[in-house]
């Protein structure tokens, strides 16, 4: 660094940071108390969700969906590029995680280790083809790509199932050392989710805190004034499409295994274009933003499909409502601006 | 087209081993020579100004210093080394930066996550998911430097978008300030203003000159701002350079008068 700094100088931004942190005091302990709250009310969920008229699936169903909507959300929200073929990764972690445990060894870990590598090997070797591409042409490049690997699952039957699906696969006991963890149970699976969920969340906030996630942020705010600062920012888009591909494949595996099977449906654009909403509903500008709306999404299609087959219209009006009246999504009423990327 | 013959020693400043030299530097678009033949040099530490009626070429010379467009002939000299066809993040990285007409920021972010941006740019940080916390404190220290520079502190966590406009082109400093630049172009730099605005946006060119020795090369159209503070005057008019010279010089240049003061008079 430059250490053109005068002694005096940091005395004055000494004083000026200290002068700030009694209003920032109160912000920061609500803040903390608001987190503890979350993730207590995370790991009781299977005693009170079958009280409120869910049950434990739902939960998890909500935090496999949370993880792959926050890792779209490093792309879509944070970096700014609209990708409307997450469903790519989703599926391939998918129909990784079911082929390991169909063909390979009968292993959750390594289920959801290979899952991942292949979703994030993909997203990391097609990146390329979208970085360079703006706006509508990077939303159409990704939705190509996506449909290229539904197509894929469609026509290979014999080893995917074509369009009846992966099935003949279940989630395996997990040992270790002489101690079993039976993730059958789907209390404990939902336990499984939820360290995944957590590391997933660490990750992408320690990301966010970093200068890669500063500089993501700044290409989604002025791309132009990035390029005149000297950064090439094709490579950080990249590396933005490669982390945010390869933890959606790992909302993947878990996908597959929390219903035994998999299908072409989890590679289609529609999914993809439900990731979307589910960021948009919720607010992209914001962390968390894309979790409210994983949770209406998956309670609304739970709730609504019991009732009518035609829960996607309701959905949609839903959506309609949502960007009128708060278009920055619903956790993006709340507070000015997604403080959580700082 | 014409390749425009070069007439060395033409230009003041040209013979000196400077920080910055253009020789015979021309520059046309289509038919419009928007730069014609243009000999110039700037030493280390100057405070220059660059004026000029509408038209005269003034930033399509700023772009071809910064390299946004490359000159149809002539060389480019900066610290000793031809930068002719070198790109606009080479030439960033040589230290030759500009602050833009049109405010160019991060509109949704903080004054101080601006800066930051900037200062984590000009220390090849980007691509990093993590950083120790010395390197953290380092980065935060040089933020609050640079924001202390450019009397911003007070102001760090506003978001740039609802600053006002004089205030964003402060930003605009901090931004080009944290690459650490040889060369500071400023276009315009109290264009749109309001008196206070301009006040405090001259008193900094000033003081960064004063202070830090900075090198500093602007385009400005207020005449009293360019005599109050420039040491070195250059005119251009309809691509083609006119005159160079101190203040009093430039002000008694009969060519000067009749082409460009003795319009607003």
């Amino acid at each position: 660094m430059n250490a053109s700094m005068t002694g005096s100088d940091a005395a004055v931004a000494g004083e000026r940071s200290r002068a700030a942190s009694p209003t920032a005091a109160p912000r920061r302990n609500l803040r903390a108390a608001g987190a503890v709250v979350f993730w207590l009310a995370l790991v009781t969920l299977p005693l009170w969700l079958t009280h409120v008229g869910g049950y434990t699936a739902l939960g998890t169903k909500i935090l496999v969906y949370g993880i792959a909507a926050l890792a779209l959300n490093l792309l879509l929200g944070f970096t700014g590029g609209l990708s409307f073929g997450h469903a790519a990764w989703f599926g391939l972690g998918a129909y990784g995680a079911g082929m390991t445990l169909k063909y390979l060894a009968p292993s959750t870990p390594l289920a959801i280790l290979v899952g991942t590598v292949v979703g994030g090997i993909a997203a990391t070797v097609l990146g390329p083809l979208v970085m360079r591409r703006r706006g509508i042409y990077f939303a159409m490049i990704t939705i190509a790509i996506g449909q290229l690997f539904y197509f894929i699952a469609v026509r290979w039957n014999n080893v995917t199932g074509g369009e009846d699906g992966l099935a003949g696969f279940e989630r395996a006991p997990i040992h270790i050392g002489p101690w079993v963890y039976d993730v059958q149970n789907e209390t404990k699976y939902y336990y499984l989710v939820l360290v995944c969920f957590a590391v997933a969340v660490v990750i992408m906030k320690l990301l966010l805190a970093s200068p890669l996630g500063h500089t993501w942020v700044a290409i989604r705010e002025n791309r132009r004034r990035l390029q005149f600062l000297g950064v090439r920012i094709d490579l950080y888009i990249w590396a933005a499409f490669a982390i945010s591909g390869t933890l959606t494949a790992l909302a993947g595996t878990l996908n597959a295994m929390l219903f035994n099977f998999t299908s072409p449906q989890d590679l289609h654009w529609i999914l993809s274009g439900n990731f979307v909403i589910m960021c948009v509903l919720g607010g992209m500008r914001k962390f968390w933003g894309p979790l409210i709306g994983v949770a209406i999404f998956v309670v609304a299609q739970d709730y609504l499909s019991s009732v009518t087959d035609n829960w996607m219209t309701a959905i949609g009006m839903l959506f309609v409502l949502i960007v009128l009246l708060f278009p920055k999504g619903l956790l993006g009423m709340l507070g000015r601006r997604g403080k959580e990327a700082a | 087209m014409t390749a425009g013959a070069a007439t060395p020693g033409a230009a003041s400043g040209g013979g000196r081993d400077g920080l910055l030299r253009l020789d015979g530097v021309c520059r046309h678009f289509g038919r419009l020579q928007a730069v014609q033949d243009v000999s110039f040099g700037m030493r280390e530490g100057e405070l220059r100004a660059v004026i000029g009626p509408n038209g005269a070429g003034k930033t399509t010379f700023f772009n071809l210093i910064t390299g946004f467009v490359p000159p149809t002939a002539g060389d480019i000299w900066f610290g000793g080394e031809n930068i002719r066809d070198e790109s606009v993040v080479r030439r960033v990285r040589r230290g030759i930066v500009r602050t833009f007409q049109i405010t160019e920021i991060f509109p949704d972010l903080s004054v101080y996550e601006n800066t930051r941006v900037a200062v984590e740019t000009a220390a090849g940080l980007n691509g990093r998911a993590w950083l120790t916390s010395a390197r953290r404190r380092e980065v935060a220290e040089r933020v609050d430097e640079l924001l202390v520079t450019v009397a911003l502190a007070d102001k760090a966590h506003r978001l740039v978008g609802e600053l006002a406009h004089g205030d964003q082109r402060v930003v605009e400093i901090a931004l080009a300030l944290a690459m650490n630049p040889r060369l500071l172009l400023l276009d315009e730099p109290t264009a749109g203003m309001g008196d206070r605005e301009t006040e405090h946006m001259v008193e900094l060119v000033r003081r960064l000159h004063a202070e830090r020795g900075l090198s500093i090369l602007f385009i400005e159209h207020d005449m009293g701002i360019v005599f109050g503070i420039a040491q070195r005057i250059m005119v251009l008019d309809q691509g083609r350079f006119l005159a160079e010279g101190t203040p009093d010089e430039i002000s008694a240049n009969e060519k000067v008068r009749a082409a460009y003061l003795g319009e607003a008079a």
